[in-house]
């Protein structure tokens, strides 16, 4: 990828960090950088797409170190869990040969698996020593007859938010528009049918799986989620969706931006954690599809969950209220995880602000009110000290703090992409009730907390001496 | 805590309970150059043998008295007394355990005035010892057998004694038959850190620890506890009692020796493992090795690391009380809860087990509770899979039998690292079963499937692909 390609996509005009003073992404500062490069953000973004072969192109640390290790969930094909890679060799590398081993790569890869279509992923090493992968894509393709998409996102071009949005640029450029969704069936309520995306849903823990059954009682139906739980056809007919909803994510913005600019499908940002954020997410699209029998029914459905979930929180507000979380995650969820909470009847004493826009901060004191304490830096030291500072019971983050925070003895509850539980949609907010619950009220604190029953040497407190004892 | 409740039904559906003469002769074989002697029928032999056999992969010396027909109406004592001769003859075995069992005490055997008779008529067979233990089947479960036993040896050998306390350094052990081979391993490697010298009764660790042994046939047990060691016990500065079932052997003790006792029900759980080490670094004079120090702060990373699985576990468990108590503490510990906990039959540590009731009963009560209950998994001997199977729920195995697996009869429960491995593996049970409470996959309604049908796709090849 070209130097001027990356910054053009650095440049997202729809991103509030696109402001006068820096455009895009920040850049990592070397010796203090956490998160992945831009191929982690690649892989992440697509890899959900559950029936395509994910084909890594590289040495094996990127495919390796990192496959098989996130929570997202098929329901059906699992050949995305399969960890597909060139696992290129010194070799390979000195002799030039990497280019005709990915070509063999994605013989077998259709061979063995038949599958829909090949994802290519470029990383460092090709990038390098300068494969065309794109064309050995293209050779691939005319050879095999199967779509072999190439993903080029060295880590070295970036961060794992560009690499996300690089992820999303392949998908518009090279996949979206290829193929048209069948005309939908009847819908069982009578009214009309909607097609719709969501970009930036992982489906984490099957969380999606909370959502979609509202989805499918307002007669929306998904052509595809960017990326939970996908298919490849799915994303080809993205193009003919009448709204999409950017979920929880900045990152792939740029998908949005260009499905409406191409095609002109509207698109709005949302979240599926908490009631609150749910129930927005549900009008957002009642609003987009411009349907007064959607927007009733939609308002319906809303009154019925909202009731029956506060209902059923209603034994675990008693007794999580009052408790006093430290947030820290990032970008959309520093704020719509506050709403979550806060529907909890707990209160938020800090939250993490690392990627958030203005906007988000914005809606950041709306929540929590003018004083809100946000944090931006988020090295375990400080973010240990905060928690001291606020008095915080209990630490929400994301895994990478997970062993920071129980070497503290602090209660933790993991948020982000490798956590096993499912905390979306009305359903989810149960879930993340209990989880908080089942930390926040373990009975081993003391007995971590507290100290052995010896000094430092050894000796029992108190003990009377041997010959005493005699 | 809890409410005991006995089994209402006439039916047992999937027996729990192992016999006591079984437990009796698992007593037995912790002694060295012993041999369990069942006075019965050939099948009471026969069939504890091959569920000891299984159990442990190992040779097991039990024999028999081979009662038949006559015997079992007429009185079984020259059987006895034929089978000892034959025993002390060929095998010369330091210790024989004669322990009755359903068949001979309906009889009415009278043990104690065949072994008399036995000692009266072959003096020539003073040197080995023979101990008598009542052991009907009808009368509780092995780990009662087992406990009798204890008493029995320490009726029988432990000398009445004025002397505790002469040697400073040694500690008695008494281990109850809810321990492993493993775990009488780790409590002797306890003691001996503090420098303290361990008379362990029964001493399962040097017999059936699944040793090679360098003889290539034994027909007695090959380690354990000499009887030797049972004279000196009334020198011992403390007694250690592991196991609440082994309470009257250990008031037997204390009254024969006077030798002070700590009583511990459980060995499994930060708590008590502190208590104990306290102990033995006072009576000791020792501080706490760091070693132990050590392995202490790792089952607190543990219990850190576990309680995210643990803390909701629904756990049901089945087996001895004095196993039952210690597994149900230790979940009960970590913030799980115990919906179903049945035991062998009843013992005063069941009110104590933390969970609303506890059912005497059998693993169709197990199923039964553990299905009410929800339980999230099972913890029971291997009889316990097919239960487990039908509950759609895993299984850790403890207890007898385990058949099914290797080196079970061998794992370490206790201490502060026998405890460690017991929670991670709880908490692997809890993630491997983890996809069976996930979200489960929802498939829409308005659904999308694939379009074939060529008026509403690109012909294949389709125009994807790298831009050039």
């Amino acid at each position: 990828m070209k130097a001027g390609e990356i910054k053009a996509l650095m440049d997202e005009p729809a991103c509030g960090h696109n402001t006068a003073a820096k455009s895009g992404c920040a850049r990592p500062k070397p010796g203090a950088a956490a998160g992945g490069c831009a191929f982690d953000g690649a892989q992440i973004a697509l890899l959900p797409v559950a029936d395509v072969a994910h084909v890594v192109h590289g040495p094996i640390a990127c495919a390796g170190n990192s496959w098989d290790n996130r929570g997202t969930r098929s329901s059906g094909p699992d050949l995305f869990r399969r960890g597909l890679t060139t696992d290129l060799t010194e070799q390979d590398v000195i002799m030039g040969r990497s280019e005709k081993r990915l070509l063999h790569a994605i013989r077998q890869a259709i061979e063995t698996f038949d599958p829909p279509a090949v994802f290519v992923y470029n990383t460092c090493v090709p990038a390098l020593v300068g494969d065309d992968v794109g064309a050995v894509c293209r050779a691939a393709q005319d050879r095999f007859g199967v779509p072999v998409v190439c993903v080029d996102a060295a880590g070295f071009y970036g961060s794992k938010n560009l690499g996300n949005r690089i992820a999303g640029e392949a998908m518009v450029e090279q996949v979206v528009g290829t193929g048209e969704p069948p005309p939908p069936r009847q819908a069982g309520h009578g009214g009309r049918v909607h097609d719709i995306n969501l970009i930036g849903e992982y489906n984490i823990a099957g969380e999606f799986w909370h959502v979609l059954p509202l989805l499918d009682e307002l007669g929306l139906r998904v052509l595809c989620t960017l990326s939970g739980d996908a298919r490849f056809h799915q994303v080809r007919t993205m193009h003919r969706a009448r709204a999409s909803m950017v979920v929880c994510s900045k990152a792939m913005l740029n998908v949005a931006r260009k499905l409406e600019e191409r095609y002109g499908v509207p698109w709005f940002e949302g979240s599926f954690y908490g009631i609150t954020d749910m129930s927005a997410a549900l009008r957002g699209f009642a609003r987009l599809l411009r349907d007064p029998d959607l927007t009733q029914r939609t308002e319906a459905l809303i009154r019925r969950e909202e009731d029956r979930i506060r209902a059923l929180l209603a034994p675990w507000r008693q007794r999580l209220a009052g408790r006093r979380v430290l947030l820290y995650t990032g970008g959309v969820k520093s704020w719509s995880v506050v709403s979550a909470l806060q529907d909890l009847g707990m209160e938020v004493v800090a939250t993490g602000t690392r990627k958030s826009t203005e906007a988000d901060k914005a809606r950041i004191r709306d929540l929590m009110g003018e004083d809100a304490r946000m944090i931006e830096e988020g090295n375990p030291r400080a973010l240990l000290e905060v928690f001291e500072q606020t008095r915080a019971d209990v630490l929400i983050a994301g895994g990478r703090n997970l062993y920071t925070a129980l070497k503290a003895r602090i209660p933790f509850l993991d948020i982000n992409q490798e956590r096993e539980h499912a905390y979306a949609g009305y359903e989810g907010m149960l879930e993340l009730a209990r989880q908080l619950a089942l930390t926040l009220e373990s009975p081993i604190w003391p007995w971590v907390r507290g100290e052995a029953p010896w000094d430092e040497q050894g000796w029992p407190h108190t003990a009377p001496s041997a010959a005493e004892v005699r | 805590m809890a409410q005991v409740t006995q089994r209402a039904r006439p039916l047992s559906v999937g027996p729990l309970k192992a016999s006591p003469p079984l437990g009796a002769a698992l007593a037995l074989l912790g002694m060295d150059r012993s041999i369990p002697l069942l006075h019965g029928a050939q099948g009471c032999t026969a069939f504890a043998k091959v569920f000891l056999v299984q159990h442990f992969r190992e040779p097991i010396p039990l024999q028999t008295t081979a009662m038949d027909q006559v015997s079992a109406v007429m009185g079984g004592d020259d059987h006895l007394q034929e089978a000892l001769v034959t025993l002390c003859g060929k095998n010369r075995p330091a210790l024989i355990g004669v322990l009755t069992t359903a068949l001979s005490e309906t009889e009415g055997a009278d043990v104690q005035r065949v072994i008399r008779r036995f000692r009266a008529d072959h003096p020539e067979f003073e040197d080995v010892a023979v101990v008598p233990v009542s052991t009907p089947d009808f009368s509780g479960d092995a780990e009662t057998g087992f406990a009798r036993a204890v008493t029995a040896l320490i009726d029988t050998l432990v000398p009445a004694t004025d002397c505790a306390g002469a040697s400073p350094r040694q500690v008695n052990v008494l281990a109850g038959q809810h321990l492993t081979p493993g775990d009488v391993e780790a409590l002797r490697d306890l003691i001996a850190a503090f420098g303290l010298d361990p008379v362990i009764l029964p001493d399962l660790s040097g017999s059936l620890d699944g040793h090679l042994a360098p003889a290539r046939l034994s027909a007695t047990s090959t380690g354990g506890t000499p009887v030797e060691d049972l004279c000196r016990m009334g020198e011992a500065a403390l007694t250690l009692v592991a196991g609440a079932a082994l309470a009257p052997a250990a008031d037997r003790l204390q009254a024969l020796t006077g030798v002070p006792d700590l009583r511990l029900d459980t060995l499994m759980g930060l708590a008590a493992v502190d208590e104990l080490l306290v102990a033995l670094s006072r009576l000791s004079g020792r501080p706490v090795p760091p070693r132990l120090r050590r392995e202490r702060t790792r089952l607190q990373d543990a219990m850190l690391d576990s309680h995210f699985m643990l803390g909701a576990q629904r756990v049901a468990v089945a087996g001895e009380p004095d196993r039952v108590y210690a597994l149900a503490r230790l979940v009960y510990e970590m913030g799980g809860e115990v919906v179903a906990a049945v035991a062998t039959r009843n013992a005063p540590i069941l009110e104590r087990v933390p969970a609303a009731q506890v059912r005497v009963g059998d693993l169709e009560d197990l199923e039964q509770l553990a299905r009410q209950g929800r339980a999230g998994c099972l913890i029971t001997n291997a009889h316990g899979v097919e239960t487990a199977r039908r509950l759609g729920i895993p299984l850790l195995r403890a207890g007898y039998p385990q058949h099914d697996r290797l080196g079970g009869f061998q794992r370490t429960w206790i201490g502060y690292a026998g405890t460690r491995q017991t929670l991670f593996d709880l908490a692997n049970l809890q993630l491997e079963s983890a996809g069976h409470h996930g979200v489960a996959p929802y498939h829409p309604l308005h659904d999308h499937p694939p379009v074939e049908a060529p008026e509403h796709g690109p012909a294949t090849p389709p125009a994807t692909g790298c831009p050039a």
